[in-house]
């Protein structure tokens, strides 16, 4: 307890008074900068990527506010809520979840929405936050490392909603979602032994995947593998987004000067392949900030999470920190050839409603953890 | 019981094993952020090159722009061949979205034929990108125009392109020595360096517009566009501008071409007209002749078909391809030949009795005048065009030394005119016989060779082009149809004066004098013209039938009748002009070719504004001050 303590004097100390009021109303200012900046920045590039369209930055604008407002509400509720109440939500969503793949409204081919008559919810989305909340609530019921029992019983409360939304289908949030419900599991601590087998089995079930994946799907993978098999069908996005990023070199073309998304030979340049817009625009020069800036909320996140006082808050934090930074790489590494096309936003940047509202909302948990600890400790 | 090890889990370990867990995760977000910003710069630094490289083919497409073909002028300068602008109507095929609608509503304003739809339906098929126009009306008039830009909101995708469309003003006057240009094919593009007519529709297919593509064509210019993934043409790069074809003059004068025609009337024939002093070509007429417009922008089947079956044959070239038996028309160079060979002198005389026989043959060979001539001189034999003389000088000659002497004149040969097609006649000899007909050649071939009958056969061109040479004592030019200050000699021939000068004298009685075949012709003239009438079979009258009474008469149905020529100069001391005439089943020369050549050259000798005279060794103008070399050391004519 003493250390604990001079922990938080020494916190104290460090901490200007500017940052002492913000944690106040449950905000925490590090994290905050990083996400305006990073905001800032993903606004110049989508001004750039929607030909100047001030409708298009309008529309982002009043998005960011909605995501900002939604962090800062998640914010001052305590941990010790999320972790009450996450398995009742989880519940709730899940059966949402059945509901739209029964009645839900199409759009893209996927069945991915709820019509509620004025808006278009999107129960996926709502999972997204629920789904570490509610593993790391399950594992903080027991002890760590967590018994082959309970991680047995994690993984169902993992497969459940992530099959659902597998079958909708969204590959990419499907990805997401079981890869922060894992980190959970990671975090707690389970043993080598477990991850190296579960790793094994995925590797050994890979074939078997292979005939599970709908056509489009294996289509993809074979388009990563070779896309100038077909450079004006499938491979056309990776080619013309390599031939951006590429063309873009160290110093870039120049703010708004990118022939390749300005001649609309990248497609999806506002949304999903907003990151080769940049790399075109700015090069590698422009590359390597945005990436250190990711690196930045990775790593704040990841220190909140060190900082936190118990296990779920913790591992909530954690996996938080590191579903983000899932979200980049893959994004990333599709845009740039490294991996298949899964429709995964640039967080922040991209243009996109419901997933930028729920990545903030994920934030405004981590700042709640932070910002609630002395609470707790007391 | 999970309440109890809840409370008694070691706080300690469990966030060592947390730490541990996140250190781990720190480590593995390093490597993944490792490998993005290795790729970003293996695609950044390391291909760079590569895909700035396939960035810019992406954006930029180069344009061709095609020069502007140049003219054609006759020698006074009228346009012959020009580029009139023209409304073209096109679909954009990206911004029709139902075709079917778009052609009706068009249709209801502006009168499309079947062959316009059959042709859009083939061009819309083979479309390269949905964003090229398709021609669907080409020449849309300004009324039209007019219609379709009132309707053109409610015309999805329709175009109106202006261009410029080549015009002949003169039509069918011109048709047998411009050509026409006609849209440009594989097999046009084969003959030239294809990147210079990347945009160009149109390339010569006959006549000038053939022999001077080249010239005519000029250099094409691009222009480098940017473009957006759709094809859409956003902005100019960078443009180089063509360089515009360059016109051609031409020695013709369309006035006296014009003329020409209209003396020929509505008979089929052909006339070429030459300056035999520089070998340019002032009259080149065939007819009946066809509307070179009809070609350009492709010719329709109908029309196509009525031309083709025409049993006048109103596509074919005369004065070049045709080839006829000159008959009488080469007798004046049979004399110079035996003059020359001293086969006979001017005194030399011989009985015509109506017809030849050969030793050791009853087969007749029969004078025009069946009662013959009786004695018969040079002079004579000339004026008269007494068949019995030439079998007799012929024969005396030899097959062997009158192909050597004929073909000085450029006989069984083409003349080299710049015009493509060309067709050499016949100027038959024992090796081609023996070549062709894989028989020796026979002693009475030789006879009615020496009357321009048998296998010999000359195009108009070329009797006009020998005339020329004749006219000028054996020293000629290549005859050629584009103006030029030089010329090209061609080998010259010897001709003694004194031989020439029976020659001539001959040829201007049979103008002049009362017994001469063209009397009629002297007066009306006042200069003193110099010719030579012929009469050439077409229908091959048994040489042997004694009961056969019907030469040239109105029996014989048009088609039988014989052809009418007549070669002449004029002045005769000095001449100017000389010309070839023939006129299709016209029956008699000297009734039907000679005067229409005599009118012909009065209207030269009044009218024309002929070029000076050139220097017959080295092709330069002979008034020209500055001492040229010729532009050919030798003569294209070599025997």
């Amino acid at each position: 307890m003493m250390n604990l303590a001079t922990l938080e004097n020494d916190q104290r100390r460090n901490d200007s008074w500017i940052s002492v009021q913000f944690q106040r109303i449950h905000i925490d200012l590090p994290l905050l900068g990083l996400l305006t900046l990073l905001a800032s920045l993903g606004m110049l590039v989508l001004y750039s990527a929607g030909d100047a369209d001030p409708n298009l930055i309008v529309k982002q604008v009043i998005r960011l506010s909605i995501a900002f407002a939604a962090m800062a509400l998640f914010a001052q509720i305590p941990p010790a809520l999320y972790q009450r109440y996450s398995i009742g939500v989880w519940i709730v969503t899940s059966l949402l979840l059945v509901a739209v793949l029964l009645v839900g409204s199409k759009g893209g081919g996927a069945q991915r929405w709820l019509d509620l008559g004025i808006v278009k919810f999107q129960p996926s989305e709502l999972m997204k936050l629920t789904l570490p909340l509610v593993v790391a609530a399950w594992l903080a019921r027991f002890p760590t490392p967590p018994m082959p029992k309970v991680v047995l019983s994690s993984l169902v409360l993992i497969a459940i909603p992530v099959l659902l939304i597998a079958r909708q289908p969204d590959l990419g949030t499907s990805i997401l979602m079981a890869s922060s419900g894992l980190f959970v599991l990671f975090l707690s601590g389970l043993s080598w032994r477990w991850i190296f087998s579960g790793l094994g089995l995925v590797a050994a079930a890979a074939p078997a995947l292979w005939y599970l994946m709908k056509d489009y799907q294996r289509q993809r993978v074979l388009t990563l593998l070779n896309p100038e098999a077909d450079p004006f069908g499938a491979g056309y996005h990776i080619i013309q987004s390599k031939i951006a990023i590429g063309s873009g070199g160290l110093w870039g073309k120049g703010w708004l000067n990118g022939t390749q998304s300005h001649l609309d030979f990248l497609p999806e340049r506002s949304t999903d392949f907003i990151f080769a817009v940049l790399a075109e625009e700015y090069g590698l020069m422009g590359v390597i900030p945005l990436l250190a800036l990711y690196l930045a909320i990775v790593f704040r996140c990841l220190y909140i999470a060190a900082q936190a006082t118990n296990l779920f808050n913790r591992t909530v934090a954690g996996s938080i920190g590191l579903t983000f930074f899932v979200y980049v790489f893959v994004n990333i590494g599709m845009v740039s050839g490294l991996l298949p096309v899964v429709g995964v936003p640039l967080p922040l940047v991209s243009y996109g409603g419901t997933s930028m509202v729920t990545l903030m909302a994920g934030f405004g948990i981590l700042m709640s953890i932070h910002t609630h600890r002395k609470l707790i400790a007391r | 019981m999970q309440a109890s090890s809840y409370f008694f889990k070691n706080r300690h370990a469990e966030k060592r094993l947390f730490l541990g867990r996140v250190l781990f995760a720190v480590v593995g977000v390093l490597i993944l952020s490792g490998i993005l910003i290795t790729q970003m710069v293996r695609l950044q630094i390391s291909q760079h090159e590569h895909y700035t490289v396939r960035s810019k083919d992406n954006r930029i497409r180069v344009l061709p722009l095609p020069p502007t073909r140049g003219q054609i002028l006759d020698r006074e300068g009228r346009a012959l061949a020009e580029n009139l602008p023209a409304y073209r109507l096109e679909l954009i095929p990206n911004q029709v979205s139902d075709l079917t609608t778009t052609l009706a509503q068009i249709e209801a304003i502006v009168p499309l034929t079947e062959l316009e739809k059959k042709r859009f339906d083939k061009a819309w098929k083979r479309r390269r990108g949905n964003f090229e126009p398709v021609p669907l009306k080409f020449r849309v008039n300004e009324e039209e125009l007019a219609k379709v830009a009132v309707h053109q909101h409610r015309l999805e995708g329709v175009s109106i392109s202006a261009h410029l469309s080549r015009h002949y003003p003169y039509g069918a006057s011109t048709a047998h020595v411009l050509g026409y240009v006609g849209r440009i094919d594989q097999r046009d593009l084969a003959s030239v360096e294809e990147s210079n007519y990347a945009g160009t529709t149109h390339f010569g297919k006959t006549g000038i517009e053939l022999s001077y593509e080249h010239e005519l064509h000029g250099s094409v210019g691009e222009q480098r566009v940017e473009t957006n993934a759709a094809g859409r043409k956003l902005r100019v790069v960078s443009s180089e501008l063509p360089l515009p074809g360059q016109d051609i003059q031409l020695s013709l004068d369309i006035a006296f071409q014009q003329y020409v025609e209209q003396q020929l009337g509505s008979r089929a024939g052909s006339v070429v007209a030459m300056d035999p002093r520089n070998g340019e070509i002032l009259a080149f007429v065939s007819k009946p002749s066809y509307d070179p417009n009809l070609f350009v922008n492709g010719i329709s089947v109908a029309d196509y078909q009525r031309l083709n079956t025409d049993k006048k044959r109103p596509l074919f070239n005369r004065s070049l391809k045709g080839q006829y038996p000159p008959g009488s028309t080469i007798k004046q160079l049979m004399v110079l030949a035996g003059l020359e060979y001293g086969v006979i002198n001017r005194n030399h005389s011989m009985h015509c009795p109506g017809f030849y026989l050969l030793p050791n043959s009853d087969h007749r060979y029969r004078d025009w005048k069946r009662s013959g001539h009786g004695r018969t001189d040079l002079d004579k034999a000339l004026v008269q065009s007494c068949d019995v003389y030439f079998y007799d000088l012929a024969r005396n000659l030899g097959i062997d030394r009158i192909h050597e002497y004929l073909s000085q004149y450029g006989l069984g040969r083409k003349t080299g005119i710049d015009l493509q097609g060309e067709r050499s006649g016949l100027l038959p000899s024992r090796a081609w016989k023996r070549a062709k007909k894989k028989e020796p050649w026979y002693p009475g071939e030789t006879l009615i060779t020496g009357i321009g009958q048998g296998f010999m056969l000359t195009t108009p061109l070329q009797l006009a082009h020998a005339t020329s040479l004749l006219a000028n004592r054996g020293k000629g030019f290549v005859p050629h149809l584009q103006l030029e200050a030089f010329s090209t000699p061609v080998m010259p021939i010897t001709i003694t004066g004194r031989d020439f000068r029976a020659v001539d004298d001959s040829m201007r009685r049979v103008t002049h004098s009362r017994f001469g075949t063209a009397r009629s012709l002297g007066e009306n003239h006042k200069f003193r013209i110099a010719g030579k009438t012929g009469t050439a079979q077409v229908y091959a009258l048994s040489q042997n039938d004694e009961d056969e009474d019907a030469v040239i008469s109105d029996d014989i149905p048009e088609h039988l009748r014989d052809h009418a020529l007549f070669v002449g100069y004029a002045p005769a001391e000095n001449p100017k002009i000389s010309v070839a005439v023939i006129v299709e089943h016209g029956g008699s020369g000297g009734a039907v070719a000679a005067p229409l050549a005599g009118n012909i050259m009065q209207w030269w000798l009044d009218n024309g504004r002929p070029s000076p005279a050139l220097n017959f060794d080295t092709g330069v103008p002979l008034n020209s001050k500055h001492h040229m070399s010729p532009k050919h050391a030798e003569g294209v004519n070599k025997p």
